[in-house]
């Protein structure tokens, strides 16, 4: 008996390349008709993900069922799916009709049929009369029709989209957003549909897995994704936005950007830090400072098109970002306030870092492949494995990789409108959080030093 | 110090490489077109080519060495097809070396070669003649055809055999409908290194069957040895028009689909 309505299940899936962990335990259940978007930058295992649901890859652990059957290690060309590829992969020896009857040719079905279906599906992408061009003397935008009509036309039960639309110019895109979206309604096929584009998965989803590091990190409607990210780094993803830290003092009250403010969020705990998101859109500015929370001086004013973007600079020392229909003119001090229900209070996923290390002797520890000096530890003999703990923001990072005890690359840089919250990769695989007033570039090299008096050990 | 202008215009660069055609390419062709025409007092004649016609024994050396032509490409491509299509397949073949092994017999002499075959076959105590004429051919064009597949094949975007995997085509399917129409500009470009070099061999058909069997290169060759310049330079001819004549065959296919191909 089936016991689940879902179309697709995704259990538990993990896979790794050598050494490097591409999906991590994830697991995704998708209902019939639904349009689910994938969305992460590039490098969160999103394609992987998509690439075994289809058959290409194989994951290391898990379990994948459609419509209740396991399909886990059915080849491809068994699948009851078919894949939009991002780059379209119509075979160039074959003409448009040719292409686009291909699935059907392969499973023995008659002329006549062939021909009504290539018609009706060359019909629904917009592309009737050009059966006999070659493929080759089409468009980006004509040849991802054609694709999709050859992907639809074996009335597949879920189709995937593997990153349709990131080939084609803004405009095309937009257009096919709206037809895919139509698409989606007419023919009532599940879509999965992976992109890095939030905006495009805004637009076209049901709802939205966002994922990172090969790690789901969120999954909802976009309004969810949108309004309540769960943490910063979807928040960051997901539109923009204003994320700094902050403290609950108690439920509905929360401290951020040097004043207390009420918001709606409760169970946090007392005088708990915490991430705080404000969309730009979100903040109410006024030429009046008096009786507001927060004051301010523009930075930059730009017109947008529909509303105006300013860069503020808080009397607190923070820069955010605000989006008003009024500009305010460059200088000038204004007024900020927020409506409680718009501040959205985030659970930090980590305060501090965290490593396993290994004495060596009383003063020197291994942790992140290498030897780090540390304050004398009493009692220690050599060989104790240890819990070391690294605040942020006494994690110095160096210009020259030589001046540092270990190297390491910048991966993920969060701006939290006081200062930088990076994420460092290092040889080892592992992650370094640190907090810099310093600028660095997206996967600079450094040399990283932590003075021994930052080094704070715990004997396990 | 100013350049003489001579070497500072780029197009100039290519004035050796002219000179150098026209020496060893043009001006020859143009003798063989001459003497072709020319009977051996130097008078125009067009009594080389009646020759041809007539001669019973030319004509079935000409046909007998398209046939052995033919059959060695077509062994070619049996026994080159697969090997190239195990080498691209990096799941089927890991090294590079393998590549190599394949490819290695390319950059040694001809002759070196064929001498090496009679030695086996006497080694074996096979007869020479022309199942060993056709052993050596295949022998020795075998990379030939091997180059220009692998280079296709391995070239081949993965996505299109993905792509019809996906539309439901089996390993066997994918390969007849996918693969193999994709991989033809390698097979064309491969007819051409074998069909044509085999046509003019001489050096592999005197070794190899101890002289017994001729072809229409061995024919070309001995005219010319014996001082009979003209009527050797007409049978050089005809050669090179029916060379010509696949050469232009395989153009019009090959701009179709140009890709991976060798020539």
């Amino acid at each position: 008996m089936n016991e689940s309505n879902f179309i697709i299940e995704l259990k538990h899936i993990s896979k790794s390349f050598g050494d490097k962990v591409v999906l991590d335990d994830v697991s995704l259940f998708v209902e019939q008709g639904e349009f689910v978007t994938i969305l992460g930058p590039s490098g969160c295992g999103k394609t992987t993900l998509l690439r075994i649901l289809a058959g290409f890859g194989m994951a290391d652990e898990g379990e994948i069922r459609i419509e209740g059957k396991e399909i886990t290690d059915t080849p491809p060309h068994l699948r009851p799916l078919n894949t939009v590829f991002q780059r379209y992969a119509l075979f160039p020896h074959l003409n448009v009709y040719d292409n686009v009857a291909f699935g059907l040719k392969l499973k023995g079905v008659k002329k006549d049929e062939i021909d009504e279906r290539v018609n009706k599906a060359l019909k629904m992408v917009g592309m009737t009369d050009y059966e006999w061009r070659d493929v080759n003397s089409l468009s980006g935008g004509q040849q991802q029709r054609v694709a999709i009509a050859r992907a639809i036309i074996n009335r597949p039960k879920v189709l995937l989209l593997d990153e349709p639309l990131a080939a084609l110019d803004l405009k095309m895109r937009k257009d096919m957003q709206m037809e895919l979206k139509q698409m989606h309604k007419t023919l009532g096929i599940t879509f999965v549909y992976v992109t890095h584009d939030q905006e495009e998965a805004l637009t076209l989803s049901d709802r939205i897995v966002v994922m990172n590091e090969g790690k789901v990190q969120q999954i909802g409607t976009p309004t969810d994704i949108y309004n309540e990210p769960v943490n910063s780094f979807v928040a960051d993803f997901i539109g923009e936005s204003n994320i700094m830290n902050g403290t609950m003092i108690k439920d509905k009250l929360v401290s951020f950007m040097g004043n207390e403010c009420e918001c709606v969020d409760v169970g946090f705990g007392e005088n708990v830090p915490v991430d705080v998101v404000l969309r730009p859109e979100d903040l109410i500015l006024s030429a009046k400072t008096e009786g507001f929370p927060f004051q301010g001086t523009v930075q930059s004013c730009i017109f947008k098109g529909v509303h105006y973007e300013m860069i503020i600079t808080t009397t607190t020392g923070y820069e955010i970002i605000a989006q008003n229909y009024k500009p305010f003119e460059v200088g000038t001090l204004i007024g900020i306030d927020i409506e409680p229900s718009n501040i959205q209070v985030m659970k930090k996923e980590r305060l501090f870092n965290t490593f396993e290390g290994e004495m060596i002797d009383s003063t020197h520890v291994k942790m992140l492949g290498d030897e780090f000096v540390c304050n004398a530890v009493p009692n220690v003999e050599g060989g104790e494995k240890v819990t070391v703990k690294v605040d942020f923001d006494k994690v110095d990072l160096q210009d020259n990789k030589e001046d540092g005890t270990i190297v390491g690359s910048v991966h993920f840089i969060l701006y939290k409108c006081d200062r930088y919250h990076l994420t460092v990769h290092t040889e080892d695989g592992e992650n370094i959080y640190v907090d810099t007033h310093d600028v660095w570039d997206d996967c600079d090299i450094v040399g990283v030093r932590i003075d021994p008096d930052d080094i704070q050990i715990t004997l396990e | 110090m100013k350049l003489p202008r001579l070497f500072t215009k780029r197009r100039h660069w290519s004035i050796p490489y002219a000179i150098f055609l026209f020496i060893f390419v043009a001006l020859p062709l143009l003798l063989i077109v001459v003497y072709a025409f020319q009977d051996s007092e130097g008078n125009f004649t067009f009594s080389n080519f009646t020759r041809f016609i007539t001669n019973q024994e030319s004509a079935n050396t000409f046909v007998y060495s398209i046939g052995i032509a033919i059959i060695t490409t077509l062994l070619c491509i049996l026994f080159g097809y697969p090997a190239a299509y195990i080498l691209s397949r990096k799941d089927l073949c890991r090294s590079s070396v393998m590549v190599l092994l394949f490819i290695l017999p390319m950059w040694i002499n001809i002759l070196v070669r064929t001498l090496a075959t009679v030695a086996l076959f006497d080694f074996l105590h096979l007869p020479l003649g022309e199942g060993a004429l056709i052993f050596g051919m295949v022998y020795n064009f075998l990379p030939f055809m091997i180059y220009p597949i692998y280079n296709t094949l391995q070239k081949m975007d993965y996505n299109y055999i993905e792509a019809a995997q996906d539309l439901g085509a089996s390993p066997i399917k994918v390969f007849s409908k996918v693969v193999f129409p994709l991989s033809i500009p390698g097979i064309t470009s491969g007819i051409m290194m074998v069909f044509m070099p085999t046509i003019s061999t001489f050096a592999i058909s005197e070794l190899l069957t101890m002289n017994n069997i001729k072809l229409f290169g061995t024919v070309v060759q001995e005219n010319i040895n014996n001082g009979m310049w003209n009527y050797g330079a007409a049978l050089s001819l005809i050669m090179l028009l029916i060379i010509l004549a696949t050469e232009l065959f395989n153009d019009g296919e090959d701009r179709v689909s140009n890709e991976g191909g060798i020539i």
